[in-house]
């Protein structure tokens, strides 16, 4: 990417259709992107990974059984330990944001791929679309008493004037949170792994000193990419026990 | 920025939740019923082992108990057979020496019987030749002959006197 011509660091998020006309359906266009095809490339490897790796259907479990199986059992105590038994049936959606992320930001650490994560209106519609499901069913589970949630309990009343708007923001500013966490730590770390590879060149023979730096920052890349998964799965289902539970 | 171009923004949602979708049938129709089949066999494996090996342990205790139970019921009717059998060698013995004794009795008794005969008989041949020698040394001493009665009733007197 940083041969040639001049390049940004931000030119690695631009979304390109990969078709020459636009798809327009109802006036919205919705041309298949490199992000869509992120998004295929994830769908289809956490399926074959999972599918695959348990073909065998082994008592003892081989290498690959076993990841998927850690996959698996991570969020399956994330969910118990958190919700605990009403979680139960969340599980599939859980489990599908869980490797639908980690594995958007792990496909997009591969040089050269697109990191659908890095994009806000991706990672805020994944967090709206979790925050009204969580209000709908607080609301479900407890009807007008849901707004409970925004004043505590034992408080004195008076401070309700206080404490209420307190904590409708911070309820309200969960999808912002939550999806700006994510956007924000991918898009950082990608330019900055973009930037210090600039300098690599830049500097010819002593290019091996920010190469070295390069690769610790990737692999550093990596600890962020699955952390910041396993981060967006567990706020989720800290919200989901809020709905459920109450506080 | 691209992430603020508002143009892609209709695409990405489109193909965010089409394949979000398509992502969470597959998971919850395929993977991870399969995945959890797999761990729920062999949990039920472990668990079934685990009570099969509880099941055959309490079946060992079962046997040693019994094994144990045997031993003990041999060891005491061992000891009663022993008990038994010393005291009817015992009673046996007693009855052997009781009869040895009487028989020993009548033996003895027996004898001292033959013993006082052959005393007496003794003493008889005694008394005669007692009587001769005296009847003879009168004669040859004093040259008084002696009738026969005189002399035995003398000896007898004197045996008398002796024993």
């Amino acid at each position: 990417m940083a041969a040639g011509e001049k390049h940004s660091p931000l030119d690695q998020f631009k979304i390109t259709a990969l078709s020459d006309e636009p798809t327009m359906l109802g006036g919205f266009d919705i041309s298949f992107t490199n992000s869509s095809a992120a998004m295929l490339v994830t769908v289809l490897a956490v399926t074959s990974f999972l599918v695959f790796s348990m073909r065998g259907r082994a008592l003892i479990p081989g290498r690959w059984q076993s990841c998927a199986e850690i996959c698996y059992e991570i969020v399956a105590n994330m969910l118990r330990d958190n919700v605990g038994s009403e979680g139960r049936k969340y599980f599939p959606f859980i489990f599908s944001i869980f490797m639908f992320v980690l594995f958007g930001n792990l496909i997009g650490l591969i040089p050269g791929s697109f990191t659908f994560t890095s994009h806000v209106i991706v990672t805020f519609v994944m967090a709206s679309v979790i925050f009204i499901g969580v209000t709908a069913i607080g609301f479900a589970r407890h009807g007008l008493g849901y707004c409970r949630m925004f004043f505590p309990h034992g408080a004195p009343l008076w401070t309700a004037v206080i404490l209420v708007p307190i904590e409708l923001v911070s309820y309200l500013s969960r999808p912002l949170s939550l999806s700006v966490r994510l956007f924000a730590n991918m898009v950082v770390g990608h330019v900055l792994l973009k930037v210090i590879a600039g300098f690599v060149i830049a500097l010819g023979f002593f290019g091996i000193v920010p190469l070295a730096f390069l690769v610790g920052i990737t692999a550093l890349e990596f600890l962020v990419a699955a952390l910041q998964a396993y981060i967006f799965t567990i706020l989720t289902c800290i919200y989901l026990h809020d709905a459920i539970h109450m506080h | 920025m691209p992430q603020f171009d508002p143009s892609s923004f209709s695409s990405q949602i489109f193909w965010l939740i089409v394949m979000f979708v398509v992502l969470y049938l597959l998971m919850s129709k395929i993977a991870l019923p399969r995945i959890a089949e797999v761990l729920e066999e062999r949990q039920d494996k472990i668990d079934d082992d685990l009570a099969k090996a509880e099941k055959l342990k309490s079946e060992a205790e079962q046997v040693l108990a019994e094994y144990e139970k045997a031993i003990a019921d041999a060891r005491s009717s061992a000891a009663a057979a022993l008990k038994d059998a010393s005291a009817e060698m015992a009673a046996q013995a007693a009855k052997r020496e009781e009869a040895f004794g009487a028989e020993l009795a009548v033996k003895i008794s027996e004898a001292e019987g033959r013993i006082a005969t052959a005393r007496n008989e003794a003493l008889q041949n005694l008394t005669v030749v007692a009587t001769e020698v005296t009847a003879a040394a009168t004669d040859r001493l004093i040259g008084a002959k002696l009738d026969e009665a005189t002399v035995r009733k003398a000896v007898d007197d004197a045996m008398g006197d002796a024993s």
